[in-house]
C-alpha cells in the first residue's frame, strides 16, 4: 500500500520498487526498539554497511521517539505507522503518528548558543545529520508524517 | 538490561563506569538518577567513564548535558572519559564535544581535577 502511495505522490512509475516493511506499532517505548530492529534488518538486506545501518538506526529511533512521546503521547489508542521501501536507489522510511502535529519551523536550532545546553530538542537535527533527506509534513486533521531517505548508492 | 552503572572512588574523584546503551527509558533514567544522587551526596569531582557505552540517543545526550549543568551549579565538575568513536562523533555533531572536558586516559583525567 505504501509504495502505491509513494508512486501516486511523486508520479514516478518505478518497476524496481520494493516494499520492505509496512507495520503499525502501539505507542510504547518497546515499539521504538522493535521498529529500530526491524528497519536495521531491512537496511542490512538493502546492502548498507554497518556504519550506515547505525546512522539509519539512530534516525529511526529519534523519529519513533518523537512519534510515540511527543506525537501520540504514549496514547495506547493511537498507533505509529511505519513503512519502508526501496525505489531507484533510495531507501525510504515513512513514519506517521496520530498526534496534534508540528511544523518543522517550530523546532529551535539545537546548535544555537542559547540552546546548546538544553535537555531536549536534538531529535530532528540528528535525523538530518544521519540521513540524506528528511521531510516533515503536518497532516490534516491530525498527525505528522516524517520521511527519511538514505541513498543506497552512497554506501556502495 | 540496557545500561549498567557502577561507581568507585579514586582519591577524591568519583568515577562512574557506564556500560551499555543510554537511550530514552531505562538507560537515560539510570543516568539521571546516579548523577542526581552523586550531586546530592556532595560529590564535586565526577568522572563519567563512557568507554563501554555502545549507543547514546538524544535523550542520553540530554542527560549528559543536564548532569553537566547540575553538577556545575552545585559547585562541582563533571568530565568525560573514554568516548567511543560513535559517541565522540555524536558530541561533535551536536557541538557538545568542546563543552565537556573529555579525556582518553583515566590517570590523566583524575590528575586534571587537581
Amino acid at each position: 500500500m505504501y509504495l502505491i502511495q509513494l508512486t501516486a505522490k511523486s508520479d514516478i512509475v518505478d518497476t524496481g520498487a520494493k516494499e520492505l516493511l509496512d507495520h503499525k506499532y502501539p505507542s510504547t517505548l518497546d515499539s521504538v526498539d522493535l521498529a529500530e530492529t526491524e528497519i536495521l534488518k531491512a537496511a542490512g538486506d538493502a546492502g548498507f554497511d554497518e556504519d550506515e545501518q547505525h546512522r539509519i538506526g539512530m534516525a529511526v529511533r529519534e523519529c519513533m521517539v518523537n512519534a510515540v512521546v511527543h506525537g501520540n503521547r504514549y496514547n495506547r489508542n493511537k498507533q505509529v505507522h511505519v513503512s519502508v521501501g526501496t525505489a531507484e536507489g533510495r531507501f525510504t522510511i515513512r513514519i506517521v503518528d496520530e498526534g496534534e502535529g508540528f511544523e518543522d519551523s517550530d523546532v529551535p536550532d539545537p546548535l544555537h548558543e542559547n540552546n546548546l545546553l538544553r535537555h531536549s530538542g536534538r531529535g530532528l537535527f540528528l535525523m538530518r545529520a544521519f540521513m540524506d533527506e528528511v521531510s516533515v509534513r503536518k497532516l490534516s486533521p491530525s498527525g505528522t508524517e516524517v520521511t527519511l531517505v538514505k541513498n543506497v548508492a552512497r554506501s556502495e | 538490561m540496557s545500561v549498567k552503572i557502577d561507581t568507585r572512588k579514586v582519591g577524591d574523584v568519583t568515577v562512574v563506569d557506564v556500560s551499555g546503551r543510554i537511550t530514552l527509558g531505562e538507560g537515560s533514567s539510570a543516568m539521571r538518577d546516579i548523577l542526581r544522587d552523586l550531586t546530592a551526596q556532595g560529590n564535586k569531582k565526577i568522572l563519567l567513564n563512557l568507554s563501554e557505552v555502545s549507543y547514546i540517543d538524544s535523550s542520553g545526550i540530554g542527560e549528559l548535558v543536564s548532569g553537566f549543568t547540575s553538577v556545575a551549579n552545585a559547585g562541582g565538575t563533571l568530565k568525560l572519559l573514554g568516548l567511543t568513536k560513535r559517541v565522540k562523533d555524536l558530541l561533535q555533531i551536536t557541538k557538545l564535544y568542546t563543552v565537556f572536558d573529555v579525556h582518553e586516559e583515566e590517570a590523566h583525567a583524575i590528575r586534571s581535577f587537581a
